[in-house]
């Protein structure tokens, strides 16, 4: 790796990660699309800059930028005020006629006789990384040092200003001095980063590593360091993607470009990996992730078939509990609305974990089985008798009902549920008796959640 | 401390030049539970908001125990409402609550071991100790109300002013956020409730304030939470009448 590469991968790290921590805050407060405004806003800036200034001089356009950019911010908050525009459309609209008049106005610049073309302006709008100097630098380590120490120093403040402005306000907090910190700080940012980025893609740099750290993480403090590493990471990563030099490290080139001497643009390749990793945890992140929440779906399915095969095992015995006689399957499948292959494997994994004997001439519940049994029905019976009791629902209406929430319910909420029915003057019983006739088929089989289980 | 709790004198609040509140003079009397009651749009929430400078005053003057807000907030606790805030906020409950001692902390400092110990002692004081570690979006809706209710406590306020505490939470967390509110009052503390269910005004509160962009009448329930003073507030509003004139009419016959 060159000297000159290793400038830029310090140069899109630093920036990646200080882009993460800031645009977690704006993604927090719904703010997602500031970074994209503010970038848009901020090339008229550069291009403004360039003609007063007459010469490229990186920190003098970065500061054209940053006016522009904050008075972008400014106008969509007077055209809502005054104009009954929405936030979404005034937004479209700032951001795209301050696009527009930058793209006007670099076309003006480069056709200028006095060498415009070396403004090197269409750099700005699709980022170039590998144009990156020791003075830039040197400008985005400050700048990111600066950003990070003020994130550290307010994070209290910037907390309760994110999380309830009404009430950080209320408690004294300056909370609009507090805003323009935090959002001048974030138009800092996404100004030093355009030069490698580019205005299009900005963006992206400030919302997908927070995006991606909150499917990891329920705090703010571990989102932000996340966001952070993320941000720092892909962008370090793609730079190196871009530059060539994974395909070095491989020995053979992973995206097949072919031509070795030609690079990939860096600022998209930095997106495509932020991306790559924000799909990685939409679909494996614990908890909030896709799978995850598949898996848990499943056990709640499998546990409400479980539950339903006891139950019924249990009410066609319940003659005869001391010695269970065999169910056959037909049985079975003219209570509860089940496929046959679905009533073979509910069978199969009780039978596996000994609550069932299954043989050729039926299912039979086994001792630890029948208490299990007994345990659900006892939710079962206690929940239709409240709700017939507390809810007046018809006696013949209410087997379905208990059905949908019973699998849910808690030990502590059963044992209150006794405590009422039996001061409504139902003896308190271990199992009371169905308060319905059970010989009739079950149609409540139909809500077993095959299609939806309730929601927790 | 001989000036009363709060002094509202001459207020009048415009939004988008619309006055929403008129000339509203008020001076409510400490250690009491007061309800703020009105229809939809009668400037409850308003209020409460106007007094905390959350809303400019078009004209007028509001004191804490004599003085202005801006030298008293640390006298002053607040509970938004439960839906002004996001719920999926990487947040815990014990997070939330820590957030009502950062008036205390002032600039810059970190909320430290006792900080986030008085927070605990005061997510203890609603029932939700267990759950302090859970994300707030993992809370049933009174859970999160309570949750805010403790980041007032931690506030340790002498004057509460709380936004529909009592909104979409079942009759359990209802009676158990009377029951805190009711504690408060003892230790002399005045809380300010906007609330919606006429039948219970008599049951849980001293003294009511009826709002319906004007200051219709405050003073103690027995006297002011009269069907006269519910007509003037809720006008011709019939189904409210009829709550109102049953939740009356069971009052007179407790009396």
């Amino acid at each position: 790796m060159n000297y000159l590469t290793t400038i830029v991968l310090l140069g899109t790290s630093a920036l990646g990660s200080v882009a993460g921590v800031l645009g977690s805050f704006a993604l927090l407060r719904r703010r997602a699309l500031m970074g994209d405004l503010l970038s848009h806003a901020a090339l008229p800036g550069l291009c403004l800059a360039f003609l007063v200034m007459g010469q490229r001089h990186f920190a003098g356009m970065l500061l054209g930028a940053l006016l522009t950019g904050l008075a972008g911010v400014v106008l969509i908050t007077i055209v809502c005020r005054f104009t009954r525009t929405r936030e979404d459309a005034a937004l479209g609209i700032v951001l795209s006629t301050f696009f527009g008049a930058g793209i006007v106005l670099s076309s003006i610049i480069q056709h200028r006789p006095d060498g415009g073309a070396k403004a090197g302006l269409e750099s700005y709008i699709y980022g170039q990384a590998v144009g990156m100097n020791r003075q830039d630098l040197y400008l985005i380590a400050g700048v990111s040092l600066a950003a990070l120490s003020i994130v550290a120093m307010l994070f209290k403040e910037f907390k309760v200003l994110s999380f309830d402005p009404g009430f950080a306000r209320a408690q004294g907090w300056p909370t609009w001095t507090l805003d323009m910190a935090m959002m001048g700080t974030l138009a800092l940012v996404t100004v030093i980063g355009l030069p490698a980025v580019g205005v299009v893609l900005m963006a992206a740099m400030l919302i997908l590593p927070g995006a991606t750290a909150r499917f990891w993480t329920d705090r703010l403090g571990p989102m932000l360091l996340l966001a952070g590493l993320i941000g720092g990471a892909t962008g370090g990563f793609g730079t190196l993607l871009s530059a060539g030099v994974v395909k070095q490290w491989l020995g053979f080139d992973p995206l097949r470009f072919g031509d070795t001497e030609s690079n990939l643009p860096t600022g998209p390749v930095i997106v495509l990996s932020g991306t790559a990793l924000f799909l990685f945890s939409v679909f494996f992140a614990p908890q909030r992730g896709v799978l995850a929440r598949l898996w848990s779906e499943m056990r709640l399915r499998r546990k409400i078939g479980r539950e339903n095969l006891l139950r019924t095992l249990y009410e066609l015995s319940e003659p005869a509990l001391a010695s269970p006689a065999e169910i056959s399957i037909d049985q079975l499948l003219r209570r509860r609305a089940w496929s046959r292959p679905r009533a073979h494997w509910l069978l199969w994994r009780a039978t596996r974990s000994g609550l069932v004997a299954w043989g050729p001439g039926g299912a039979r519940l086994t001792q630890p089985g029948v208490a299990e049994a007994a345990r659900l029905v006892r939710a079962h019976r206690l929940w239709e008798l409240f709700l017939i009791r507390g809810a007046h629902i018809a006696p013949d209406h209410v087997d379905r009902d208990a059905d949908a929430i019973e699998h849910l319910l808690t030990p502590e909420l059963l044992g209150q549920l006794q405590t009422d029915l039996a001061a409504a003057g139902v003896a308190a019983v271990q199992i009371p008796p169905s308060p319905h006739d059970l010989s009739r088929p079950d149609l409540s089989a139909s809500t077993e959640p095959d299609e939806e289980p309730p929601r927790v | 401390m001989s000036a009363p709790p709060l002094e509202i004198h001459d207020m009048t609040v415009a939004y988008h030049r619309k006055p929403v509140l008129w000339d509203i003079d008020l001076t409510v009397p400490e250690g009491k539970l007061i309800g703020i009651l009105g229809p939809n749009g009668a400037g409850k929430s308003t209020l409460i908001k106007s007094v905390l400078e959350l809303m400019p005053l078009a004209s007028g003057k509001v004191t804490f125990y004599g003085q202005p807000y801006a030298r008293q907030r640390h006298l002053v606790g607040y509970v938004p409402q439960r839906e002004s805030v996001d719920w999926d906020f990487p947040v815990t409950a014990l997070d939330v609550v820590t957030m009502g001692t950062y008036g205390q902390l002032g600039w810059f400092r970190r909320p430290g071991a006792a900080q986030h110990e008085a927070a605990g002692r005061c997510l203890a004081q609603v029932g939700l100790e267990p759950l302090a570690r859970r994300q707030i979006r993992q809370l049933s809706g009174g859970q999160q109300q309570r949750v805010f209710l403790a980041r007032a406590l931690a506030q340790n306020a002498q004057i509460y002013f709380m936004d529909e505490p009592f909104a979409g939470v079942d009759a359990a967390t209802e009676q158990a956020i009377i029951g805190l509110l009711q504690r408060l009052r003892e230790g002399g503390k005045t809380v300010l409730v906007v609330h919606h269910d006429l039948q219970t005004v008599r049951e849980y509160f001293d003294h009511v304030i009826l709002l319906n962009m004007r200051l219709i009448a405050a003073g103690p329930t027995a006297s002011t939470f009269t069907t006269e003073n519910l007509n003037r507030t809720y006008g011709g509003r019939l189904t409210v009448l009829d709550q109102a004139a049953e939740a009356v009419r069971r009052g007179d016959r407790r009396q």
